[in-house]
């Protein structure tokens, strides 16, 4: 039960000027499950070793509860991180492993194994306590590693891209598995990822980090719908950026005159709609005709590439909607202004 | 293995016999002469045989027991200042890029290709100025410029393919750094210490100019016993104190050849020797 926040943390690695993380700000609620999500080098990791306690900080401070932790020792934190390679010492059996953190809380061993037998249960490996980990596959050992942390209960659980080493179809139940005992145990839980699937996927709330930066910080649902800007925008998969003039309820650009939904901003803008918010068909609000320049057929969904005037404009869409539709030929399309929304 | 062609395996074999010849030959005329009363061209064997060379080498009058557990002192003082000093030198070649590390690799070296003589003799003129000479200490801290670079190198080939995240991964789970390192660093580096130790043992064992110029004749090692019985023409007597020479070498490779596979990342380091 604890109760995360960073506030203006800021690393500089020696030899290096620019910052690898910058001022970075965040409330992470107790019990919530957190993603810190973005590309290889953008200073998460960086964050979970300071919060850890693995790196000190250059500024700034990590408070759990109100209370500052960066003088404490990381073996003092109550914070226990799972690394993405999983890290099971290879001299122990799986119930050592899993069993360390207790062994140096000097727990009693019959207390350890008790304890232990339970985890075996919770992470659904109840006979292989005996094993080296060399012989558990690799979402069993990650499943040891889990237990392994899990075990001493910590104040905040840091996970390093948890899911991203496991096949597709262990990929669900690992999710189910680490939000079912997240949610049991009530651990605050923080989690970084480059993948903003995994990210979308396991967290409450995701906090989007580029270039040292907290970008945006919201349900994950918000990246897709109001992203903060371009950059998170595309993060996220968006392609279409179409600069012009907001009016608040009309948005002049190449694509002429469209419809805006409410709360829109005023005043220059660039404006943005997720490719698979593109409709096919005529409407009365927002239609307009486009010419078909490409199309890519992928199975459950078609990508098409459109063109409205000299604008190009990505779409995603049903298959059974553009069977008929040759390329160099004109497609009728709208945009709901729903799905629409204005960047500074 | 198994598909091995029997030419091939004829050759290994044979080659196995001639590298056990060649390293066994030389020791059998030594186990002879300290059984043998005389021994002249051109008998292939002794005529007479007796004890007395054994019986005289494990007197107190010769001094090789006292000899034998001096350079046993010496030579295990040595190991066990290597590893203290080869561990965390290791570590810090085998994990981290820093600036004059080559110069630093080179430095650890060049005892090896640095004639003993010349090193002992620089040493030598410190040693006067700090009261190290003739004492069994000063002879200890010698030996380490030549068993250094062996246990550094070894060190820096375990340190080289260790993941120091095993430590971070310990100390999140409530390890202190000791008991981190007793649990966690000292099980991955074993084979290296061992290794290493072992190569540092011998090394310091089979020392002889740096034990008689830091020494002064004082410090009377095996080796040195051995030199002045060699020099005074009893082949018999030292005969018999070559034998306990050699013994302990051949006790601790048996003891510690599973170690010295190929397989063993211990072993790596030497390839940049």
């Amino acid at each position: 039960m604890t109760h995360v926040s960073l506030k203006d943390l800021t690393k500089v690695y020696p030899g290096s000027k620019v910052p690898s993380l910058d001022r970075l700000s965040l409330e992470i609620p107790t019990g919530e499950l957190t993603a810190l999500l973005g590309p290889s080098g953008c200073g998460k990791t960086t964050t979970m070793k300071m919060i850890a306690g693995l790196l000190t900080p250059t500024s700034g401070d990590v408070t759990f509860d109100d209370r500052s932790i960066l003088r404490e020792k990381p073996e003092h934190r109550g914070v226990v991180m799972v690394f993405q390679n999983y890290l099971l010492f290879p001299y122990m059996s799986v119930a050592d492993n899993i069993g360390f953190g207790l062994k140096m809380r000097k727990v009693d061993k019959s207390e350890i194994d008790r304890r232990v037998g339970e985890m075996l249960d919770l992470v659904k490996l109840p006979d292989l306590g005996k094993r080296r980990p060399s012989e558990l596959s690799g979402g069993q050992q990650q499943r040891v590693a889990l237990a392994r942390a899990l075990i001493v209960q910590p104040k905040v659980l840091l996970l390093d891209e948890p899911l991203s080493n496991l096949d597709a179809h262990l990929r669900f139940e690992m999710r189910d598995l680490i939000r079912s005992l997240q949610q049991e145990m009530g651990i605050t839980t923080i989690f970084v990822t480059h993948d903003q699937e995994e990210a979308v996927v396991l967290a409450d709330k995701v906090a989007l980090i580029l270039d040292g930066r907290l970008c945006q910080y919201d349900h994950a649902d918000v990246f897709y719908k109001r992203p903060a800007n371009e950059a998170v925008a595309r993060f996220f998969g968006g392609q279409n950026f179409i600069p012009g003039q907001s009016s608040g309820t009309a948005f002049d650009s190449a694509l002429g005159q469209l419809a805006l939904p409410q709360n829109a901003i005023t005043g220059k803008g660039t404006l943005t709609f997720r490719p698979e918010n593109v409709k096919i068909g005529p409407s009365q609000t927002n239609g307009l005709t486009a010419i078909l320049e490409d199309r890519i057929y992928l199975g459950t969904q078609t990508r098409l590439r459109l063109r409205v005037g000299e604008t190009m404009v990505e779409a995603i869409a049903n298959p059974d909607e553009v069977g008929d539709f040759e390329v160099g030929g004109p497609v009728p399309i709208h945009l709901p202004p729903q799905a629409l929304w204005v960047l500074q | 293995m198994q598909n091995d062609s029997p030419w091939l395996r004829a050759f290994r074999g044979l080659a196995g016999a001639v590298l056990i010849v060649w390293l066994v030959l030389p020791l059998i005329p030594l186990a002879i002469w300290s059984f043998a009363r005389g021994w002249f061209f051109p008998d292939i064997l002794p005529k007479q045989w007796t004890l007395s060379a054994w019986e005289y080498a494990l007197s107190d009058r010769a001094g090789v027991i006292d000899s034998l557990g001096l350079t046993i002192g010496i030579s295990l003082a040595a190991t066990v200042l290597s590893i203290l000093v080869g561990v965390p030198a290791g570590r810090a070649l085998g994990l981290y890029k820093f600036r004059g590390k080559e110069l630093i690799e080179l430095l650890i070296l060049a005892p090896t290709i640095v004639p003993g003589i010349a090193v002992a003799l620089g040493i030598h003129s410190v040693f006067i100025t700090l009261g190290l000479n003739n004492t069994v200490g000063g002879v200890v801290l010698v030996h380490l410029v030549p068993t250094l670079p062996y246990m550094v190198l070894v060190m820096s080939g375990i340190f080289a393919n260790y993941d120091p995240a095993f430590e971070s991964q310990a100390r999140s789970l409530g390890a202190s750094w000791l008991k981190t390192f007793w649990y966690v660093t000292f099980p991955a580096i074993l084979p290296g210490i061992i290794v290493g130790g072992l190569f540092a043992f011998l090394v310091s064992w089979s020392q002889y100019i740096l034990t008689l110029l830091i020494g002064g004749g004082r410090v009377v090692t095996l080796p040195l016993l051995l030199f002045n019985f060699a020099t005074s023409g009893r082949n018999d007597i030292t005969g018999a104190i070559g034998i306990v020479y050699i013994l302990p070498g051949i006790i601790i490779l048996i003891l510690t050849a599973r170690h010295l596979s190929g397989r063993n990342g211990a072993v790596g380091g030497f390839g940049r020797i």
